[in-house]
């Protein structure tokens, strides 16, 4: 079976988040040192498993396998008890480890199976590639159906809940020269858009309007706020701010005009462009300023 | 072709969004003001720049660019490399002019 790289990618990702607790078998079948070879076989057989701890008085001593089983037939040494044939010096891992550790020490020596200890040193569980492949499978299908329900979500709420007109009402408050977190209204309310099952191509355009609008906001004002009223069929977005104002409209509307000081322009800001970007992508542009009090920008995006 | 195939054909350092090495590139665009990039640049384009700053990330993540080239040897400063990280925005670094690689992009067959 071919794996597509992205799956690769999330597989990669997942095996450095779980620990080794997530993904191991939990009840483990454990034999004693007396137990005869003969009895092992059975065992293994029955449980359809490849290899076991050794117990003494709670304390694990060994590790036997289906290979010394194999070798016990090998040379008739059925009778023989596991405390004689065992491998003494167990390679354990920690429980509160990451499988990716484990899957290290798997590819680096050969082992089917770990015990798995607690910070005490207990066995709390054994781990076998097996383990890690279920534990990874069901992780990344729960990690879908987490997705999924918030998409179905909130796809919905405008089929779920009943009343003349309903909206959804988001807003975001942007600080004044917070250059850190420029861009994290517009990211937030285009992953709402998605979420709600909004057109790609809409979102791209809601998306570049509020970036620009925001960021007019983060670079030229005393700090403001963008409100985005979403309603089935369109959406309403409202920029304000408290000053200083737009001094002369007509020429900020201009391609290339910019009012930015040196040091924004360096960053990449302050290309003139802004407000026709946002032009471009608005259904219906409103602009309003007053020197002294503030500015407020009404745009509205059709949603079909 | 996909990021990780320019990456061994430029030469390039991932410095950060590892994990979105396999995202296709369907283009590519190249600017240093962000207002442009905003207006031009497509959806799983390569955005080849000298900026270096976090308003790189936003900007990228919103248009749902396949990756960042950060070009003549400017290195990111540590909030860009996590908000790529955050993001899944591959970043990757050259030291070569934008000229050049928008160059080497289109001998590669991505055009603009």
């Amino acid at each position: 079976m071919s794996q597509t790289p992205a799956e690769l990618t999330r597989v990669q990702e997942l095996i450095y988040e779980l620990t080794i607790a997530q993904v191991m078998t939990r009840s483990v079948t454990t034999v004693t040192p007396d137990c005869t070879i003969r009895d092992l076989k059975e065992l293994l057989r029955t449980k359809r498993i490849s290899g076991v701890p050794v117990m003494q008085d709670g304390v694990m001593v060994g590790m036997i396998s289906i290979e010394n089983v194999i070798r016990a037939l090998e040379y008739g040494e059925l009778d023989a008890t596991v405390g004689a044939k065992m491998t003494r010096e167990v390679q354990s891992v920690r429980a509160d480890d990451t499988v990716v550790s484990a899957v290290n020490l798997f590819a680096r020596l050969g082992f089917g199976r770990f015990p798995v200890v607690d910070a005490d040193g207990n066995l709390v569980g054994i781990l076998t590639q097996g383990d890690i492949v279920r534990g990874l499978l069901r992780q990344m299908e729960v990690q879908w159906h987490a997705e999924e329900i918030q998409r179905y979500r909130a796809s919905h709420i405008f089929e779920d809940i009943e009343s003349d007109q309903t909206g959804l009402i988001l807003r975001y408050f942007v600080k004044p020269q917070d250059f850190m977190h420029g861009g994290e209204a517009s990211s937030k309310l285009k992953r709402a858009l998605e979420r709600l099952g909004a057109h790609p191509r809409i979102v791209r355009r809601v998306a570049v309007a509020t970036y620009e609008a925001e960021t007019n906001v983060m670079i030229h004002s005393h700090g403001g706020e963008i409100i985005a009223e979403v309603r089935p069929q369109r959406m309403r977005l409202t920029v304000v701010d408290t000053g200083p104002g737009i001094e002369n409209i007509e020429k900020a509307m201009q391609p290339g005009y910019s009012t930015a000081p040196d040091w924004i322009r360096e960053l990449g800001f302050g290309a003139g462009m802004g407000l026709n970007n946002i032009k471009a992508c608005a259904d219906e542009m409103k602009l309003n300023s007053e020197v002294g009090v503030g500015t407020r920008l009404e745009l509205t995006f059709s949603l079909q | 072709m996909t990021v990780h195939d320019i990456i061994s054909a430029l030469g390039l350092e991932v410095v950060a969004g590892a994990d979105g090495l396999d995202k296709p590139i369907t283009g590519g665009y190249a600017s240093d003001l962000l207002s442009c990039v905003m207006a031009k640049a497509s959806a799983g384009n390569a955005w080849i720049t000298l900026q270096s700053h976090v308003n790189v990330v936003a900007v990228a993540s919103l248009l749902n660019l396949a990756c960042v080239i950060i070009t003549e040897g400017m290195r990111p400063d540590d909030e860009m490399v996590e908000r790529a990280n955050e993001n899944g925005i591959p970043t990757l670094l050259t030291p070569h002019s934008t000229y050049r690689v928008v160059g080497e992009l289109v001998r590669l067959g991505i055009s603009g």
